[in-house]
């Protein structure tokens, strides 16, 4: 199995998100940056097809600013073989992004291409299905479950109240949701090989983007919270202000 | 002038109740803009039927492509039958549903058509007869406010947040044939959960426990109150509940789960960590139960009860089940 996973940099989700003064932007000083959760069921997932086969290749691939090398440096160190930085400020229109991904992996030989079901700093969740019909590939997104057998894919992708049982011929793309496996961490002995895997760079130009961010700010403010009370006793009071101020029972 | 297209959803030749909402928000945007509503349903047997239903929410016209085909949803057919529809009728947006379907099919038709797609948006407002968007990034910790550079504006709103507003208009139905395609990508089967519980993301109302529960078999309580609440109601959980193994991933409510914006959130045993809160603090109430009365869930609460939750939700339950019995 050669398998591509495309992962990104993004603030961890314990991270504090404040707009920075310019109103466009978030201000990134004290944030720590991860490889986004989604992208490690997807890494796993990879690993996992290639020591199953016992022979393949994982290579991960990131469109990002110089320090998103961390980012693939860490894929590396949980298993990938190589890793390429495509080097871009990103976009926020996500068929860019996708645009610059499929250039890049349609000049390479694969079996699959996988990613996380959404990038956590955008939450745009569009890029997998956006680099399947650019590159005319299948494609499942939000899989839970990932069977390969005889070159074709049989996925369990997450819908509302069950799951859809996807297949498809490879060469295809999926996009992982928590749940498809348990991501390893990178052993010691991982950390040190990873310095010394290969890892291409180069600079990408981001097609113009068809949308316009005008600006970011803070999530609308709640009502001031209200202690209702304490214990059991405090529940028909609780009740009552359900029903008759809240209007939600 | 400019038309605007909202894909309606089905599912078993049934509208979903997401396909209200999308409906009903296009023809708002569509009297903005001057222009018409014009719903898109795709699906098997019985899509046509179901889709009539489609002009209360103020649809002109209701475009069906009804197929054996077409009774799972299937993404190569679907993509074709959206990107013909777009190129014919050249709307100025097209409205899908942020659900697994509508984000799926959206981020396609989008790349075929080379234009930006806004994602789980929670308002439409049109400034210089466009239509400007706002949806949470950072799962819910920033806002961005968006404004479309090329037509069509694709745009995919959030469940639940979009009201169904009935605003009957001719729904003249009108048949669009299948687009011949060799599928890539085969729908072969939907597994249906064990009940058929409605999704964390489209309840109206989401009762969420968190590690305060202290076991798996607690959630019986949980059960309880959902119970008492009825059919609107359904479960959630914290990630860390997800993460012991006690409940399924599909209930995660948060940055790494499912954002959700019920009418009413109960927050049970949970601490309230910040990706947790980013994926509910678009709850319409936010009710919290917790021993500890310095838990930051009770800084985003509109009714907050300091205790034991063992000792206050069988009380609620109770509370509840009597207050809606008296015709609440």
């Amino acid at each position: 199995m050669r398998s591509i996973v495309c992962i990104k940099r993004v603030p961890d989700s314990e991270a504090r998100v404040r707009v920075s003064a310019d109103g466009r932007t978030i201000d990134d000083s004290g944030v720590k940056y991860v490889m986004n959760p989604y992208d490690e069921y997807a890494l796993e997932e990879a690993l996992r097809l290639k020591e199953e086969a016992g022979e393949g290749t994982v290579t991960a691939i990131t469109v990002g600013p110089e320090e998103a090398r961390e980012t693939l440096r860490s894929a590396l160190a949980m298993g990938a073989d190589d890793g390429v930085l495509l080097r871009s400020n990103g976009s926020i229109d996500g068929v860019a992004v996708a645009q610059a991904l499929a250039d890049e992996i349609t000049a390479r030989d694969y079996d699959l291409v996988l990613f996380g079901k959404q990038a956590i700093d955008d939450d745009n969740m569009q890029v997998p299905a956006m680099v399947a019909q650019m590159l005319s590939l299948p494609c499942a997104t939000v899989v839970v479950g990932l069977d390969i057998e005889g070159g074709v894919a049989r996925a369990k992708r997450e819908i509302e109240g069950g799951h859809e049982i996807v297949e498809f011929d490879l060469p295809g793309i999926v996009a992982a949701q928590k749940g498809l496996n348990d991501p390893r961490y990178p052993s010691l002995k991982g950390i040190m090989a990873a310095k010394r895997k290969p890892m291409e760079e180069k600079d990408v130009a981001l097609a113009e983007p068809t949308i316009e961010l005008l600006g970011l700010t803070p999530p609308p403010a709640r009502a001031e919270p209200q202690i209702v009370g304490e214990g059991p006793e405090a529940v028909p009071e609780l009740v009552r202000r359900l029903r008759e101020e809240a209007k939600v029972l | 002038m400019a038309d605007i297209l909202a894909y309606a959803e089905t599912r078993d030749g049934s509208l979903r109740p997401v396909a209200g909402e999308v409906v009903a928000a296009a023809r708002k945007l569509a009297d903005q803009l001057g222009g018409q509503a014009l719903a898109v349903v795709t699906g098997g047997p019985g899509s046509a039927e179901s889709a009539a239903d489609l002009a209360r929410f103020g649809a002109d016209r209701i475009l069906v492509t009804e197929a054996e085909s077409l009774d799972l949803y299937q993404p190569d057919a679907t993509v074709e039958i959206l990107v013909s529809a777009a190129e014919s009728l050249a709307p100025g947006a097209i409205l899908f549903p942020a659900s697994a379907q509508g984000k799926d099919l959206s981020a396609r038709v989008a790349a075929r058509l080379g234009v930006a797609l806004a994602s789980e948006v929670t308002e439409i407002a049109v400034e210089d007869r466009a239509p400007v968007v706002t949806r949470p990034m950072y799962g819910g910790k920033a806002y961005g406010r968006f404004r479309f550079l090329r037509s069509p504006a694709l745009i995919s709103i959030r469940p639940n947040v979009f009201p169904a507003t009935v605003d009957p208009r001719e729904g003249a139905m009108e048949s669009m044939p299948p687009v011949d395609v060799v599928p890539r990508t085969r729908v072969v089967a939907i597994e249906s959960a064990e009940r058929t519980a409605l999704d964390v993301r489209e309840a109206p109302v989401v009762v969420a426990g968190g590690r305060g529960l202290q076991d798996a078999a607690n959630w019986r309580l949980l059960e309880d109150l959902v119970e008492a609440l009825g059919d609107d109601a359904t479960l959630g959980a914290s990630r860390a509940v997800v993460d012991a193994g006690w409940r399924p991933h599909s209930e995660q409510v948060g940055q790494t789960g499912k954002v959700v914006s019920p009418n009413l959130y109960f927050a049970i045993g949970i601490s309230g960590a910040i990706q947790h809160l980013a994926g509910m603090r678009t709850a319409g109430v936010i009710v919290a139960v917790n021993k500890d009365a310095e838990a930051p869930i009770f800084g985003v609460a509109n009714y907050g009860v300091v205790g034991d939750l063992f000792e206050v939700l069988p009380r609620l339950t109770e509370e509840i089940r009597a207050a809606r019995g008296s015709g609440g």
